[in-house]
């Protein structure tokens, strides 16, 4: 690469955006997954992701058939419903280089994969994970999944007596290190918070609203765009910023708040009516809670720490990557051997 | 005189810490070059419920579970009666002296020697917290008199035990004197039984746990994810692992682990997190017994169609469900073949020996490199847990086998490749891992219907094909497993087992012969079968089955993939109370159905 800005086809890697297209998108016409798709495309090609270190990662839906979409030269792994999470987990330990990019749906996460959902969150383990969240099942033709709010319709008529899983409150409860919601329509919000997911070490969880238009999206429904729309109330503003870049823009003091990352890079939320803190535990569980009283969606980056050390970290793994160690790594020596062997009986 | 040949029992109660007493006492008599097999036989508790731990003693160096009792070390008077009447006839009975012996437990074919046990520990133990403890360690000084094991056996065995708790060593030392000391004083040995030194007899053996040596098979083949639920009997195999690692795995000046180990949240994640790690090119494995295996389910055939390395030890116990969790059994032998749902088939290995579990462990991985797919180590209780006599585990002479992947060096060669195309007509494809930096490395791993190109396809042909190249690799791996071993010299009659049942099997065989009955015997260590076991049976006309489940399940297996001619000769021969099976278990069954065999109609 020669030396001055890249031209203005290509990213920071020198990669055009079509490299991080997929295949074509089987779902619905209209389905919101196909919106998040796109700005995933969008957010990975600004960000500079190299697709050989990208691990794309899902479980079992529409949601998780949706990282044949994009970045079609990286690996992905459609693995089994529910059980992303220990792949991920897997996969990040073995080789620390990865970005684990992990795609689950509603049901695929607050039903079936609760479990995993939890301990991995638990285990702050290194990897953004969305939830594409339309509140029903769409392959198996629209029952209710665990997400979907008390008292929303089916399209046939049965209401939903069952409490709602806030997967984002439940992450926040768990200790999770980086927790936001947006909206499969507002790319706007969604690729900064992104790409801010990409930077944090940890567990990012962004959980996007993305209308089902086929099973979802009828009057009584609390999770079709014309609900989404009506109850969306955004907290704030966000811009990510890569490391070492100048800000630009001009902000009014006292109306943004900074969020440095490890890799240097930034996110900047631009305060809108309310003074909102997300580095506020106790704070961002309240939030969530008075929206839900007053049947809102409340989007954003409901909260973050970046100082909590990751999986790999807690294990003490090397920079090397297991996965690529060897014999001469990892046997005992031969003289250490023997002494071992006369240790026994 | 009955001379170094005899069944020690301890009957105890859990919790108590008579395992150490017992495992001193079996390495003292070790030390002095006498063969012995120790038997743990406890409950699924904590404390307070009775445990038995046997130490068989022979010259032969017979590693089976005896049922033939001849000293009873008696210390739990909730088990009393049980335990006197299992005592053989002429037998020995050394029992605390506060419980009565009168009625069943008053036997006029037995020695008995009473000991005040609780009192000398109360009187010479000061500190109450060890009084318990230290009891356990009267009884093996009381023991080493009567059968005439030296002082300077129990204290090497304690050293051993003790490491460099010098002090540990003392206090220990001290109630085992306080046992000779009062058994010299007060017994009067009325007995037969006698312990002789046998002098560089088991000069260049080691006595070593299953786990324990599985576990090091997994450090030698460079697993570095193991990712575990804590689970009887399999536990000790992952904190063994976890152990060595500690030891040999860390980095001294940065701290840094060449492993991650974690211990996750049920068997799902623990073999997801395992396919996740191979996936990425890592050696991953996880340790469970049945009811992980059954959780393991739904990843395995994942692990099968989606053709992901892996390795899974089934420390196998007893029982559906719960079952006995601390009793052993060879009961999850038909499930692991076939984990998962639709057409699905594993690689599965039989350690019947230390060395075997550490050999099986580390092959195993190079077998599920090669494969590209799950692989089933199936040990068990006693296998696992159990001490066994064995030459020091060999030092690995090869490499990692990686088996296909390939490099992007090898992706510009290649031109085209296809995750899923069989290019060497052996059905095993190509992978690359995520991470190798080239164009064409990346596809999409997935469980649903795919192509040679890892697409999404419905295709009927494409789908059955995919299934015969599976199939194909199946046979490949057949003469890639380790092969049955076999001692034959002609005889008509032969036997089949595996796993631990080899040891009641050795004993059986001689015991036969001494009835006259010769027998030939072939040892299974792996399926898929191997073409040896069909011309095995083809060259016999009987050929007993014996395995350690009810219904016969490695029999099963035969019954369905052999042809008709050799099913016809197979007779299933099966135990299954959850205790270790013993010789008679085969001789007795054995001797009568060849004596049936034998008169002429």
């Amino acid at each position: 690469m020669t030396s001055g800005a890249p031209p203005a086809n290509v990213n920071a890697l020198g990669l055009s955006r079509d490299i991080y297209k997929g295949l074509p998108s089987t779902l619905c016409a209209g389905c919101g997954h196909n919106s998040i798709t796109n700005h995933l495309i969008k957010a990975l090609y600004e960000y500079g992701v190299a697709p050989h270190k990208l691990a794309k990662m899902s479980g079992i839906g529409c949601s998780s058939k949706t990282p044949a979409y994009f970045v079609e030269r990286a690996h992905g792994f459609n693995g089994v419903h529910g059980r992303m999470p220990s792949l991920a987990t897997g996969a990040k330990i073995a080789n620390r280089e990865l970005m684990v990019l992990g795609i689950s749906g509603d049901g695929d996460t607050a039903s079936i994969g609760l479990g995993q959902y939890c301990h991995m969150i638990r285990r702050n383990v290194d990897c953004t994970y969305i939830i594409e969240d339309n509140g029903c099942y769409g392959l198996t033709k629209g029952q209710f999944s665990a997400t979907a709010d008390r008292g929303s319709i089916l399209k046939k008529g049965q209401v939903n007596e069952l409490e709602t899983i806030d997967v984002c409150g439940l992450a926040i409860e768990l200790g999770a290190t980086f927790v936001a919601r947006s909206f499969s329509g507002d790319g706007k919000q969604l690729i900064p918070l992104l790409q801010a997911a990409f930077s944090h070490r940890g567990t990012a969880v962004l959980d996007v609203i993305s209308p089902c238009v086929t099973f979802n999206d009828h009057e009584g429904s609390t999770k079709s765009y014309a609900y989404v729309k009506e109850h969306h109330a955004i907290l704030h503003t966000p811009d990510y910023i890569v490391g070492g870049r100048e800000i630009v823009v001009d902000y009014e003091p006292g109306t943004v708040k900074e969020v440095q990352f490890d890799d240097g890079s930034r996110i900047l939320l631009r305060k809108l009516d309310v003074e909102y803190d997300p580095a506020n535990r106790v704070g961002a569980l309240t939030v969530l809670n008075e929206a839900r009283e007053r049947s809102e969606l409340v989007t954003g980056l409901l909260y973050i720490d970046v100082q909590a050390r990751d999986l790999s970290e807690r294990e003490k793994l090397p920079q090397k990557p297991l996965a690529q160690m060897n014999e001469a790594d990892l046997r005992i020596s031969r003289e250490e051997w023997s002494q071992l062997m006369e240790s026994f009986g | 005189m009955q001379i170094n040949d005899l069944t020690i029992r301890a009957a105890t109660v859990n919790g108590s810490g008579s395992q150490s007493a017992n495992l001193v006492l079996a390495n003292a008599i070790f030390r002095l070059g006498i063969p012995v097999a120790p038997k743990n036989v406890f409950p699924s508790n904590i404390e307070g419920l009775p445990t038995w731990f046997d130490v068989r003693v022979s010259p032969q160096g017979y590693q089976c579970r005896s049922s033939n009792i001849d000293i009873l070390v008696a210390l739990n008077p909730a088990t009393w009666h049980a335990d006197v009447r299992d005592v053989k006839p002429g037998g020995a009975i050394l029992y605390e002296d506060t419980y009565a012996v009168t009625g069943a437990t008053k036997r006029d074919d037995v020695s008995y020697y009473p000991v005040p046990f609780a009192k000398l520990a109360k009187e010479n133990v000061t500190d109450a917290a060890l009084r318990k403890y230290l009891t356990n360690m009267i009884y093996v000084g009381a023991l080493a008199h009567l059968l005439g094991i030296g002082e300077d056996a129990i204290e090497a065995a304690l050293r051993a035990q003790f490491r460099r708790k010098l002090k540990a060593v003392d206090t220990n030392m001290d109630a085992v004197r306080l046992g000779m000391n009062y058994a010299r004083e007060n017994l009067t040995k009325t007995d037969p039984y006698r312990l002789e030194p046998m002098p560089g007899n088991n000069d260049g053996l080691i006595l070593m746990e299953g786990n324990s040596a599985a576990a090091l098979g997994c450090v030698m083949a460079g697993c570095t994810v193991a990712a575990w639920y804590p689970i009887t009997p399999s536990s000790s195999l992952c904190e063994s692992f976890i152990q060595y690692c500690d030891r040999y795995r860390v980095d001294a000046e940065t701290g840094e682990r060449k492993v991650a180990v974690v211990q996750a949240e049920d068997e799902l994640a623990a073999i997801g997190m395992v396919f996740g790690a191979t996936w990425a090119g890592a050696r991953a494995m996880t340790s469970t017994s049945g009811p992980g295996l059954s959780l393991m389910a739904e990843f395995a055939g994942l692990g099968y169609y989606a053709e992901l390395p892996g390795v899974i030890f089934d420390i196998q116990r007893a029982g559906p469900s719960t079952g006995l969790p601390t009793r052993t059994m060879q009961g999850d032998v038909a499930f692991a073949y076939t984990l998962s749902h639709g057409d699905t088939k594993h690689i599965v290995l039989f350690p019947a020996t230390a060395i075997e579990a550490y050999e099986f462990a580390s092959q195993a991985f190079d077998l599920a490199d090669r494969f590209q797919t799950p692989v089933f180590v199936l040990s068990d209780l006693d296998l696992g847990m159990n001490l066994w006599m064995t030459k020091p585990l060999p030092y690995p002479e090869r490499g990692f086998d990686r088996g296909k992947v390939l490099s992007a060096a090898e992706l510009d060669a290649a031109g085209s490749w296809g995750r899923y195309r069989d290019v060497d007509s052996d059905g095993i494809p190509y992978r690359t891992l995520p991470g190798t930096e080239h164009a064409n490395a990346g596809y999409f791993t997935r469980g649903s219907g795919h192509d040679e190109k890892a697409l999404y396809s419905e295709d009927p042909n494409v789908y059955r094909n995919n299934l015969d190249r599976l199939s194909r690799k199946f046979d490949t791996a057949r003469s890639a497993v380790p092969k049955p071993l076999t001692e034959e010299s002609g005889n008509p009659c032969g036997l089949i087992a595996y796993g631990t049942t080899h040891h009641a099997i050795v004993e059986a065989r001689e015991q036969l012969r001494e009835a006259g009955i010769e027998t030939d015997y072939l040892r299974v260590r792996a399926l898929p079968l191997t073409s040896d076991i069909l011309a095995f049976i083809e060259r016999h006309e009987r050929v007993y089955v014996v395995e350690q489940n009810r219904d016969g399940q490695f029999y099963g297996i035969m019954r369905t993939e052999l042809p008709a001619h050799a099913i016809e000769r197979l007779r299933s021969v099966r135990h299954y109370n959850g205790v270790p099976i013993d010789a008679s278990a085969i001789f007795d069954p054995l001797l009568q159905a060849e004596q049936t065999e034998l008169v002429p109609a």
